[in-house]
């Protein structure tokens, strides 16, 4: 089992290498560097340098070396310093803007992953146990909807109609009254009240297919004869479902908990800039819009790792629930 | 058959011997029925994708003739319509029959916050003419003419099925055009990714061995990174300078980037399948090139999976494409997408005041439905032969 966990962490290094290599890329992407960024910025408050000045800070910032020198001057402040540049923006460390912001995007995606499973996990087992009952052909529609519906699409609606029937705004966190407050129980209650949009969407977007994936994989184990056995010795139906087929058919599930960590952060890069959530949404947005590449490259960068980590994470876990993975 | 052998079951008995079952027939022309014949009668069996099938169809046919079937162009503005609230279509005036019509808007302002109403004054109906000469266009860039399918005759008072938006701009003309460049983005994103997703994937699932594991890799890895924040990065590095068309042509490219994972997977399990088939050895051993076999032996048995695949990546595109124009990094005003016109409903105020601004949002989610339920009426038709 160590062995198997140890190997595949090792895999793990060169897809961190390549995605951090990517986001670096991104950084580049866009014509003109950041002496062309600053110079603008310059410009733009009525100051500006000349030409040999940026030639200057070229070459101090090191911007004229080959890509790779500059990749890894960018890769190596971030291992061994943590540093992650300046944000031109904010002018401010990087890493001073992104680490509140990034543990409330994660906080709020391991959330709306364990509603997810709360709501796909049971009906999964209801509808295939049920097939073809009233209930399974709601839970069908229910799930070609929230495939089909859009996370922001669906936080918009879900924001009007709370404004039209409630008579309540709930963007944002908390709202305006309590903006900048220190925590109290107040304003938890608060925070509760606007928090239940973002993870609504996000689960649905995540259960809708995963019931279809539950129900598929509990249909193909309710067939086997493992499960006629288990009736046959006399248990209940509840037993029989629960201990035997349910925990095969989960397998699957946990070693899609990598993917549905992107999944995740996609739907709350975007749910979050609808609702006006301090999550990563709103400002890797506005970082890309105004070309802060630090900024936006270190925001792809670190939500990719996560991803990696969850992916790794997952991979051990099936090893663990599953004998079989380990020995192949 | 027609309604009187339906009503006398005798009509047609002398013909058949009276014990034998039904399904012969039928049987029959099971056996010497094409394939595709074979795949068509699967599909037609799964309602909801023949449904959507002849959605999107209409829906096709309204967005390349957009002109002739939308009263207005997409770009006039009328200032003294501003945020007008969907026409209703109605056929009873004075509780009498009468032929589609729409009352007039009247145009007032609320006396204390001065918003602009409107209301509608029900003395005069004003008919929907047909085929009415309306703002001239060019047909397929070639014919100028003025025809378009209704319109109604009045010089102040326009028909705005969907309502207008603030700048008086008629919804459903502006979402019918837009369907043209939402619908195509989604069919160019998906004939990109058809490439990438054929070559790497055949080749993955032909050779086999060490090419094989590092393109799963690479897919693994592709899968394995947030999509709308590589899109965001991706699509944010694009000039806002450049020509619109070109912008829209590399959007498509970077959605495709992602998507061909799929459709690589579904092609690359199939040819593992297929080598160790009979007919693929028997092609091999008859000398046939490389070349032929996987062109002439092995990529017809998996048209139909691909064509399935390539139906299931469409919704993603689609989606792709409207998220990121909706958050200001796809495709940009003046071309009008479904994602360009959402921008208008992006906030609580213009949503309460103009919920019709999300009809574009209607849009989307339908056609996505659209497209899985056809891409999965197709998939379970794929294999003719298997039951």
């Amino acid at each position: 089992m160590l062995g198997y966990a140890v190997r595949r962490l090792l895999w793990a290094i060169p897809t961190l290498i390549f995605v951090s290599f990517i986001a670096f890329v991104i950084i580049q992407l866009p014509p003109g560097d950041f002496v062309t960024a600053y110079a603008a910025q310059l410009r733009s408050g009525g100051e500006y340098i000349t030409e040999l000045q940026e030639e200057l800070m070229r070459q101090q910032y090191g911007l004229n070396d080959p890509i790779l020198v500059q990749y890894w001057r960018w890769i190596s402040n971030i291992i061994f310093y943590g540093d992650f540049g300046r944000s031109l923006e904010w002018n401010a460390p990087v890493s001073d803007l992104i680490w509140d912001r990034l543990g409330l995007t994660l906080a709020i995606s391991t959330l709306s992953m364990i509603f997810t499973w709360m709501i796909a996990i049971p009906v999964g087992v209801y509808s295939a146990t049920r097939q073809y009952s009233v209930f399974d052909y709601v839970f069908t529609v229910f799930g070609f909807l929230g495939k089909g519906i859009p996370d922001f699409l669906l936080a918009l609606v879900l924001m009007w109609m709370t404004f039209v029937w409630l008579n309540m705004d709930v963007g944002g966190l908390v709202s305006p009254e309590f903006q900048g407050k220190p925590w109290d129980f107040d304003k938890f209650v608060n925070m509760l009240s606007h928090i239940w949009i973002p993870l609504v969407v996000l689960a649905t977007g995540g259960a809708a297919g995963l019931i279809r994936v539950m129900r598929a994989n509990m249909l193909d184990e309710l067939r086997k004869p493992y499960v006629e056995t288990a009736y046959a010795q006399g248990f209940s139906e509840r037993t029989v479902v629960w201990r035997y087929p349910v925990r095969v058919a989960l397998n699957p599930f946990i070693s899609t908990v990598g993917w549905a960590l992107p999944a995740l952060f996609s739907g709350d890069v975007i749910t979050a800039v609808v609702l006006n959530l301090p999550t990563t949404g709103p400002l890797l947005l506005q970082a890309l819009k105004m070309q802060d590449m630090y900024l936006a490259g270190s925001f792809i960068l670190i939500l990719s790792v996560f991803t990696v980590i969850g992916t790794v994470l997952s991979d051990i876990l099936l090893a663990l629930s599953d004998p079989r993975i380990r020995f192949s | 058959m027609t309604d009187l052998q339906k009503l006398s079951p005798t009509f047609h008995t002398p013909r058949v011997p009276p014990l034998a079952p039904k399904e012969e027939f039928r049987d029959e022309s099971l056996y010497t029925a094409k394939p595709w014949t074979l795949v068509w009668w699967r599909f037609r069996k799964h309602k909801l994708a023949v449904v959507s099938l002849i959605f999107m169809i209409i829906l096709s046919t309204l967005a390349i003739f957009a002109h002739f079937f939308t009263p207005y162009a997409p770009f006039t503005i009328n200032r003294l319509n501003t945020f007008a609230p969907p026409s209703t279509v109605r056929i009873l005036h004075d509780g009498e029959l009468h032929r589609p019509f729409v009352y007039p808007m009247k145009r007032t302002r609320d006396p204390e916050t001065a918003r602009v109403i409107y209301e509608e004054d029900t003395s005069k109906p004003l008919p929907i003419q047909f085929f009415v000469q309306g703002e001239a266009y060019r047909f397929f860039g070639l014919v100028e003419t003025r025809l378009r399918l209704f319109g109604i005759d009045d010089r102040r008072q326009q028909i705005n099925l969907l309502g207008t938006d603030s700048l008086g701009r008629d919804l459903y003309s502006r979402l019918i055009h837009g369907a043209r460049v939402t619908l195509s983005a989604g069919l160019v994103g998906v004939a990109f990714a058809f490439v990438l997703g054929l070559t790497l994937g055949a080749i993955s699932g032909y050779y086999g061995g060490r090419i094989d594991s590092a393109i799963q890799r690479l897919m693994e890895f592709i899968r394995s990174i947030p999509t709308i924040p590589l899109w965001m990065g991706l699509a944010a590095a694009l000039p806002i300078a450049w020509d619109p068309i070109f912008v829209y042509v590399l959007i498509t490219l970077i959605l495709s980037l992602i998507g061909w994972t799929h459709l690589a997977r579904v092609v690359r399990g199939r040819f593992l399948s297929l080598k160790t088939e009979d007919y693929v050895l028997a092609a091999r051993l008859a000398g046939a090139s490389e070349y032929r076999i996987v062109t002439r032996h092995m990529l017809p048995a998996m048209t139909s999976y691909i064509i399935a695949a390539l139906t299931l990546a469409v919704p993603e595109m689609i989606l792709g494409e409207t998220a990121l124009s909706f958050l200001g990094l796809g495709l940009r005003p003046p071309v009008v997408s479904w994602g360009v016109l959402l921008q208008d409903a992006q906030n609580l105020r213009s949503i309460s005041m103009a919920p019709w601004l999300l009809a574009p949002g209607m849009a989307v989610v339908l056609v996505v439905l659209a497209f899985n339920f056809i891409g999965d009426g197709l998939r379970d038709a794929a294999d003719p032969y298997g039951q």
